[in-house]
């Protein structure tokens, strides 16, 4: 099939030609092509990771990937979806975790095999640093993985490529819940808080509060004051 | 970077930026609010809703589209299926795998029960994996759970469940700390604080967040936590429909495999829906900020069980959506954008609404402002907007704040070769939230299906006729956990033999009113052959 009236690319999905309007994303031309999906889609705007997909343009070697909710799909290019990938995930009790090394290795025996090779990096379609943050996995640098990955919506497609099978995606879910729990300053305000409705302190002005009317809750509403 | 027709409404943008700076839009006074709303908001148009015919809420407006649902006929016919042995069971069944229902399964486990999650896509499809913004908890010293319950009965025009806003504003605080248990990376000071921000309608900075994608934190969080406690969860298995005893007692449901086609009886002693909303329906031909699965099933499938509706006729449109590029269209610009400091400029570079008024407000501001000659904004398209000026952001509080502190939108629009922390964005309303639902008890049981609960968007009331931001991350949450406990720890006696006797009886009713919708729940919208945007 070649390229037909202006404005109009030919895709090949799974190995199949179709011709459809330029300027669509990977998944509007999937579904424009006839494609309902199930797998392999989601939220649709590049938040949930369902949508994977790898793909190689007409003379181009390089094996490329992307969201197909974020990918605009180009003229000849060849393309299959990752809907799913076999990843391990290491099961844990975050309480009883120590935020360190060993822990990251204890329950990712692979991570020490990691090449450096940064194919990762330039699989990921958030633009995440991610063998950088693998470097400071292999460090234990927990509060620095957490800061790099926190982008990340899981996807899998850095697993996917990596040559020493890596799953990046869930060592940085893990550093980010050892950081979040372990690492990071505790909400004391938020604490506190906690303790003085659980001891019933505003139990008192809800109550008034909830018996009020529409106006008189409107005649308060009106007058609030805004805290600047 | 963007063609003609806006690059000159653009630069008049940019150049009126530096007096615009310095001036604050006045707030709408309640009558003027009124007048607006009643003037251009789609829930006052005539021809966006008509009178359900069928069931518990005949007689009430609510949007076509899904009016059409409820008046369709079942997927399944009822006669062909043996109900009586089951292929799954549980204590408690939770049907939804996005926040409410992962909440709910954490909950209901830790409370005793033997916990199964059935979800239409993967665990985590859901909105909740999309909400930028955050949540919101009166946890300063200068803010109360009253002061919180104030700002969501004004913001939902005082026409929200007290029993149930109260119930979401005392136990907020709790769940925030629940998260934070969890590891959840919320943004906070160097001692530990949690940053806060207003929202749309807040008289206090108490929206939390983690960095711009508070809710992708929350989800993968509650996630992770699900597969560590080795909770049951099968994927890609909608629920068509409710069992029910011969008293009306909700015992089960008839899921189906998504890949194989395959029927599953699945019994339990309760059952939590937690399906999310409508966004998917497209009510109005409004496109929609909501994930691919919010189609509105737990909706049909209670109301066919019986289950009473409520605010079904007031849709939130979030003011700023997407108008272009067109590849983003309907996708949503946070609130957080305009939250710290962008404002809403017209074609001629004129402010025509405070940036942070309630969304309805904001919304119907914008319909009006592109409907008055020359100040709207035209994309090449022909869908209207007006500006968002992002670039604000930066002059505001210094080069780099669009990047560092929303990431997430600023790649969103990079990708697509747009720097919004140089050029201002188009926007128009979007469908973005079902205000109503089911209506529930504080516990998050449905009144009138014993055994039956119900969590997350597909609960009614809350939030009136309209939700403030920062509070469905909440509500999903509260309610989640609330009904989680109440499923797992009912002393309900058990349901007798289960039936589809219900979906009989509502097979009839509208054979015989001879309506000729496709069949519901809907399951997943059809795009097939479309081109989005046209």
């Amino acid at each position: 099939m070649t390229q037909g009236a202006a404005g109009f690319i030919v895709v090949h999905i799974l190995g199949k030609a179709y011709r459809v309007p330029a300027g669509l994303t990977i998944l509007g031309a999937m579904e424009y092509a006839g494609y309902r999906l199930v797998r392999g889609v989601g939220c649709r705007g590049g938040f949930c990771g369902a949508c994977g997909t790898i793909y190689r343009t007409r003379n181009d070697y390089r094996l490329k990937v992307g969201l197909a909710c974020q990918t605009v799909a180009e003229h000849d290019m060849y393309l299959a979806q990752l809907p799913f990938y076999p990843a391990s995930k290491a099961r844990y009790a975050l309480d009883e975790l120590q935020p360190n090394l060993a822990t990251l290795v204890r329950l990712h025996p692979e991570l020490p095999r990691c090449l450096g090779c940064n194919t990762c990096t330039r699989a990921c379609p958030q633009g995440l640093d991610v063998m950088e943050y693998m470097a400071r996995a292999m460090r234990g640098d927990i509060a620095g993985v957490a800061d790099l990955s926190f982008d990340c919506i899981m996807c899998g497609l850095c697993a996917s490529r990596c040559p020493s099978e890596q799953t990046q995606y869930n060592v940085a879910l893990l550093a980010r819940r050892l950081y979040g729990r372990h690492l990071a300053p505790k909400a004391e305000q938020l604490a506190r808080r906690v303790g003085e409705v659980a001891a019933c302190e505003f139990d008192a002005d809800l109550e008034r509060m909830a018996a009020l009317d529409a106006k008189a809750l409107k005649g308060l509403y009106n007058a609030r004051d805004i805290e600047a | 970077m963007y063609p003609d027709e806006l690059r000159e409404s653009a630069l008049r943008v940019a150049a009126s930026r530096d007096r615009r700076l310095k001036e604050k839009h006045a707030r709408l006074t309640p009558e003027e609010k009124d007048a607006l709303l009643r003037g251009f908001h789609p829930d006052f148009r005539e021809d966006t809703q008509r009178p359900v015919t069928v069931g518990p809420n005949s007689g009430d407006r609510m949007p076509h589209e899904l009016v059409d649902l409820l008046e369709a006929r079942s997927r399944i016919d009822p006669a062909a299926l043996a109900l009586d042995r089951a292929d799954l069971e549980a204590d408690v069944l939770i049907i939804g795998g996005g926040g409410a229902g992962a909440a709910a399964a954490l909950t209901a486990q830790e409370a005793g029960a033997r916990v199964l999650l059935v979800t239409k896509l993967r665990l985590g499809d859901a909105n909740t994996m999309m909400a930028q913004g955050g949540i919101q908890a009166a946890t300063s010293a200068v803010d109360s759970p009253a002061t919180h319950y104030l700002d969501v009965m004004g913001g939902g025009g005082y026409t929200n469940d007290p029993a149930l806003v109260r119930a979401l504003v005392r136990d907020a605080p709790a769940v925030v700390a629940w998260l934070e248990e969890l590891g959840c990376m919320f943004s906070k000071r160097p001692d530990g604080t949690l940053m806060a921000i207003h929202g749309g309608g807040t008289s206090r900075k108490r929206m939390h967040f983690a960095r711009d994608y508070t809710g992708a934190e929350i989800m993968r969080t509650l996630r992770d936590e699900l597969l560590n406690r080795d909770v049951p969860v099968v994927e890609f298995c909608p629920a068509l429909e409710l069992l029910l005893d011969d008293q009306g007692r909700c015992g089960g449901a008839v899921l189906q495999n998504f890949e194989t086609g395959a029927f599953l009886v699945a019994h339990a002693r309760t059952v939590i829906l937690a399906t999310g909303g409508f966004g998917r329906l497209h009510v109005s031909g409004f496109p929609t900020s909501n994930h691919y699965g919010a189609t509105a099933d737990g909706l049909v499938m209670a109301y066919r069980a019986g289950a009473e509706l409520c605010f079904l006729d007031a849709t939130q449109f979030h003011p700023t959506g997407v108008a272009y590029p067109e590849q983003m269209l309907g996708q949503l610009v946070t609130e957080k954008v305009r939250g710290v400091g962008a404002q809403l400029v017209n074609a001629e570079g004129q402010q025509f609404v405070f940036p942070l008024e309630t969304r309805d407000a904001v919304s119907a501001a914008i319909i009006r402002e592109c409907g008055l000659p020359g100040k709207g904004v035209a994309t090449p398209t022909g869908q209207k907007g007006v500006w968002l000026d992002s670039p604000m952001i930066e002059l505001i509080h210094g080069p780099g704040t669009v990047r560092r502190e929303l990431p997430a939108m600023f790649r969103q629009y990079e990708r697509f070769g747009i720097d919004m922390s140089v050029n201002p964005i188009v926007v128009y309303p979007t469908l973005h939230y079902q205000n109503g639902g089911i209506r529930v008890d504080a516990s998050g049981s449905c009144p009138r299906i014993p055994g039956l609960y119900v969590a997350g968007e597909a609960v009614g009331g809350i939030h009136g006729r309209n939700r403030l931001m920062g509070n469905s991350l909440l509500d999903i949450l509260v309610f989640g956990r609330r009904a989680g406990h109440e499923a797992a720890t009912s002393r309900l006696p058990a349901a007798g033999r289960l039936t589809l006797e219900h979906v009989r009886r509502h097979n009839r009713g509208v054979g015989k009113a001879g309506r000729g919708h496709p069949p519901a729940p809907l399951l997943l919208p059809d795009y097939v052959g479309k081109q989005p945007g046209a």
